[in-house]
């Protein structure tokens, strides 16, 4: 058990990709935490989406074993944090936990929107923060220039920002050093009644249901009975240990420690993140104030593309939550699509990630329907319904009015695209609420409905600023807006996983791009299909596939058929896993895929 | 074994010239052949299946390339007599009604070599023409000139009792005018039976690479389809009617080779790169093919006594999607009564006979004219 004031525990936080993990990689190894055998890229991100895209996507945390300059032997808590908008609830998880943040800015790119919000995030928590300009080993970095940056934007004083390559190592000492010097310790009394924060828990395989503790005062140790404040649940620890990075058993945690426990939890579900852990014997009367609950903030459906599929698609959903808590799912039926499950994220790429892994982990092919936020519908009779699925839309004759999700982003863009990025936000009924400059960059704060954002407003943001403009949210307010809902149909059929809420200003210009989009993406066949748009009775676009007139092979060589019959079988299976809407059949990945479009 | 059917033999000479661009046969150029092991390689395969295979009887054998005419006449007469040593022609024939074709290019033909292959026995020669327009022969990367397929052509006249020769048609930049006139001359010059087919990409060519870069443009699809119902047209008119996708020829003078295949057939397949369907008593049907590459089927074939990659027993399934995609390229069509059950998805098969693609006639499902050049979407539409 260290003291406290030999701990230090922070965050490293930064805009997507700016070096955090590989940052966190430096520190490691220069603490010896892992041999040179045992070390890879970016090593906290253990699971396969998060090494194959590159990204964090869960915070994860390690203790290192420091001997610094002073002669004293320090345990520093690091804490990696994921970049990406949609895991934002992971940081402010993370922040909580932690004295102090290390702010890394990409000396090559400069400030960013997550820059902002995650540094806002650690003042609101009260934290110290270093600066650190990382990527100076390459040719574009300008850390002088960034340096100003971080002190005319953010209003931070950046005299002390350590210049650092999270490739090379170069600066790494120096970032230990400041880290131990200007970072305050924790504090805490290890006499007083143990009081801990529940800051995350995860589902190990071989371990069952791991918590992860920050203790403000008293002692954790194997054997205790605990008390979890809001769960009123009461557990007998069966384990207690560190990260570093692997799961070392100690005998126990005090004031100021972050570990884990594990305590013969069999579900996620039964611990709630923000909790307080007391013990039985002796508990605090005053829990901590916890964590705002997650909020999933797109829905959509999931149906397994083959329908005998659906229990391993229950399955698996349940599975996956064990790991992720801040995904929410409930049984769904469609008229086309039979059965499956609506379920709730916290944006896209969360949404995608899920999918990606039900696919990877769990081999289901899945039909996404059309992405949709809460709308709140109220009636004429007064009764007010959060409709998740368009196609529960009651009858507009009942309807008084409906009000949709808002929110306030922060966008950053370099002067040379800010023309096209306001256009981009008033296309897609942006309001805007401030607009400033910091050097040769913008920073603009827009009012958006929620609905414009999940439809492609960031894969067009980037490819609009090739990839310069960064983007922050937070939701806003519900307001009234003119929406209707469009229908689409293939060949005279309604489908209603395509069917989506739109604002009727948009409506025809969404519709037609909709119809365009599923043109090239559903197979010719031999008859002509109709692709209509339509709202209520009254069609606002149409295209048509025309039939196919030739399809035949001129010649099958030498009695070779097997080639012929194995691509023909293949050929079958793939139609197989086509869902068919009348007569006509519609891949899977259509659905998603004729979302994903944009508006020109 | 009992005999149950006669086979037909298709012998593999992987060997050519140069690689032609829209190529994916199994040929191969190279500097210097050893045609003397090839044949030992070919007489120790023949006596491999007479020992496996020793009571059936023989409806055809055909030479297939790559290019068979670059084989020098007595190698093909020693594996024709070795072939006609072990087994007789079906149903009690005589030995000269076994049709023995052999496939040539017009390459520098020498009058004395077609007739050195005529005394090896073959009696119907298929030439390798794909266009009667010089500078189409060309751009498809062919070696020989228009004046040069004429000459071919004449001498096939005179020493084959049949001949038949092949056109590639729907060639980048070709109209349906300029096919017809083509075509007409074809006829013209046609005896008893045509190769008709279109251009098609194939995997692994240089055509494929250029099509995929946009340097190579094919006709597009409705002109493509005209030409093909333009084709059946003409062909028809002319004596010679379609009876499978891109064969064309009466009743009478058909490839019996080519039908081997498409009745589902056995056959035995001898050479690098071939494939054979050897049949069982108990109706089961074995697909063989040979490595492909000539030094390794070379190889295995000295070793083994046959040059087997895979040996594989079909299932009846299997086999019913083979009868079942075969059959609908000819005329007749398939009796439903050679496909077990669950090949066919019977709703689809009475959607698409209710929406005018296919029949059923007497039992035999047949594409109908509105079909004819969509059989490969309908297949994947009617199988089960
Ligand atoms: N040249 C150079 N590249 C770096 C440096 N630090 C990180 N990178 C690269 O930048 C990319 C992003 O690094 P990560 O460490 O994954 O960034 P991150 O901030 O953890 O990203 P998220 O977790 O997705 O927000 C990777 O390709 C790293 O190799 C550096 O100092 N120099
Ligand atoms: C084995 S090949 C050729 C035999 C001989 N080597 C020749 O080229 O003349 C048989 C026939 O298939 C046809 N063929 C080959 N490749 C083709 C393609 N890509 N598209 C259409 N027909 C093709 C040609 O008409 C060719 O004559
Ligand atoms: S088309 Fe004929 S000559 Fe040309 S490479 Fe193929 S087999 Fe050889
Ligand atoms: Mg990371």
């Amino acid at each position: 058990m260290f003291k406290p004031d030999k701990i230090r525990n922070f965050s490293i936080i930064a805009h997507i990709d700016h070096g955090k993990s590989t940052l966190a990689d430096r520190l490691i190894q220069t603490c010896g935490g892992l041999s040179e055998r045992e070390m890879t890229e970016q090593v906290l991100d253990s699971m396969d989406i998060e090494r194959e895209r590159g990204i964090t996507i869960k915070a994860q945390t390690v203790r290192l074993t420091y001997k610094a300059n002073d002669g004293e032997t320090y345990a520093l808590n690091l804490m990696d944090t994921p970049g990406h908008v949609d895991f934002a609830y992971e940081v402010s998880r993370s922040l909580a936990a932690c004295e102090g943040s290390l702010l890394i800015v990409d000396a090559s790119q400069g400030v960013e929107a997550q820059t902002l919000a995650n540094v806002y995030q650690a003042l609101e928590n009260d934290h110290e923060v270093i600066s650190i300009l990382n990527k100076i080993d390459l040719p574009a970095a300008e850390p002088e220039r960034v340096r100003q940056q971080i002190e005319d934007v953010i209003g931070l004083d950046a005299s002390n920002a350590i210049a650092v390559s999270a490739k090379t190592g170069e600066g790494i000492t120096e970032v230990l050093e400041a880290i131990v010097t200007e970072l305050p310790a924790p504090e805490g009394d290890p006499d007083a009644p143990l009081k801990a924060l529940l800051v995350d828990s995860w589902y190990d395989p071989y371990l069952g249901v791991m918590i992860l503790v920050r203790i403000k005062d008293g002692v954790l140790k194997k054997g205790m009975n605990i008390k979890m404040m809001a769960a009123g649940t009461e557990h007998l620890i069966e384990r207690v240990g560190v990260f570093t990075p692997k799961a070392d058993i100690i005998d126990e945690l005090g004031p100021g420690e972050i570990g884990f426990i594990t305590a013969a939890i069999k579900e996620v579900a039964q611990t709630h993140v923000g909790d307080t852990i007391t013990t039985v014997k002796n508990p605090v009367t005053e829990a901590l104030p916890g964590f705002n609950p997650s909020k999933s903030v797109v829905f959509c459906g999931l149906f397994p593309a083959d329908t005998a599929e659906f229990e391993t698609l229950r399955d698996s959903l349940n599975k996956l939550r064990l790991n992720d808590a801040s995904f929410e799912f409930e049984p769904e039926t469609s008229a086309a699509l039979g059965f499956g499950f609506r379920c709730g994220f916290l944006g896209l790429l969360h949404l995608e990630i899920i999918q990606e892994r039900l696919y990877r982990e769990f081999g289901l092919d899945l039909i996404t329907t059309s992405p949709s936020v809460v709308y709140r519908v109220n009636m004429n009779k007064g009764e007010v319904i959060e409709l998740h699925n368009p196609a529960d839309m009651p009858d507009v004759v009942q309807i008084a009015s409906i009000e949709e999700p808002w929110i306030e982003a922060t966008i950053l863009v370099p002067d040379d695209y800010l023309g096209a990025i306001l256009k981009l936000c008033e296309d897609k009924r942006g309001i805007q609420q401030q607009l400033t400059y910091a050097g040769s960059r913008a920073m603009l704060v827009y009012h958006l409905p929620l609905n414009e954002v999940v439809f492609d407003f960031y894969d067009r943001l980037k490819s609009i600023s090739r990839g310069y403009a960064s983007f922050d949210y937070n939701m806003h307010e519900y307001k009234e807006g003119d929406l209707v809902k469009m229908q689409i149909l293939v060949n005279g059929e309604p489908i209603d996983a395509l069917s989506m809420m739109v604002h009727r200003r948009v409506a025809e210009k969404r519709g037609r791009a909709l119809c365009d989009r599923l043109k090239t993406l559903i197979p010719r066949q031999l008859f002509k299909i109709p692709i209509q748009a339509a709202i209520g009775g009254n069609i606002i676009a149409r295209e048509t596939i025309s039939a196919m007139r030739k399809d035949v092979t001129a010649k099958c060589y030498g009695g070779d058929i097997s080639r012929k019959r194995k691509l023909l079988e293949k050929q079958k299976k793939g139609k197989k896993r086509m869902r068919t809407f009348g007569k006509v059949a519609i891949p899977h990945d259509a659905f998603i895929a004729a979302l994903k479009m944009s508006d020109d | 074994m009992t005999t149950l059917e006669p086979y037909a033999v298709y012998v593999h000479w992987p060997f050519c010239l140069s690689k032609c661009p829209y190529c994916d046969f199994n040929s191969h150029v190279r500097d210097s052949i050893d045609e003397d092991a090839f044949l030992q390689g070919y007489l120790s395969e023949i006596d491999h299946y007479a020992e496996t295979h020793p009571d059936i009887t023989i409806s055809s054998i055909f030479f297939g390339g790559g290019t068979p005419s670059l084989m020098s006449p007595k190698t093909v007469a020693a594996i024709i007599e070795r072939i006609l040593g072990h087994w007789s022609a079906e149903g009690g024939k005589s030995e000269g009604d076994i049709e023995i074709t052999l496939e040539a290019n017009p390459t520098s033909v020498e009058a004395g070599r077609f007739a050195g292959f005529r005394a090896a026995g073959v009696n119907r020669l298929s030439l390798g023409v794909q266009s009667l327009v010089d500078a189409d022969l060309k751009a498809l990367g062919r070696q020989h000139s228009v004046a040069e397929a004429m000459e071919a052509l004449r001498l096939a006249r005179q020493t084959f009792p049949r001949y038949s020769f092949d056109l590639i048609y729907a060639r980048e930049g070709q109209t349906l005018e300029a096919w017809r006139t083509e075509l007409a001359q074809a006829l013209e010059l046609a005896g008893d039976h045509l190769a008709l087919y279109q251009l098609t990409i194939e995997p692994g060519t240089k055509f494929q690479g250029l099509y995929n870069k946009g340097k190579l443009v094919l006709p597009e699809e409705g002109l493509a389809e005209d030409m093909f119902f333009l084709t059946r047209e003409m062909t028809a008119s002319a004596g010679l009617p379609a009876y499978e996708v891109s064969n064309h020829a009466k009743q009478e003078n058909r490839s019996r080779h080519n039908m081997a295949y498409w009745l589902g057939r056995g056959y035995l397949g001898i050479g690098p790169g071939a494939h054979g369907r050897l049949k069982h008593a108990d109706g089961t049907t074995t697909a063989t093919n040979n490595w492909k590459k000539p030094e390794a089927w070379l190889r295995a074939v000295t070793a083994n006594n046959n040059g087997r990659q895979e040996y594989q027993q079909l299932s009846a399934h299997e086999s019913g999607v083979e009868r079942l995609m075969m059959g609908l390229r000819i005329s007749e069509g398939v009796a439903m009564s050679d496909l077990p059950k669950g090949v066919v998805d019977e709703s689809a098969q009475k959607a698409l006979c209710d929406e005018g693609f296919l029949k059923l006639d007497n039992g035999r499902l047949i594409l109908r004219q509105k079909g004819q050049c969509l059989l490969d979407h309908i297949l994947v539409t009617l199988l089960a």
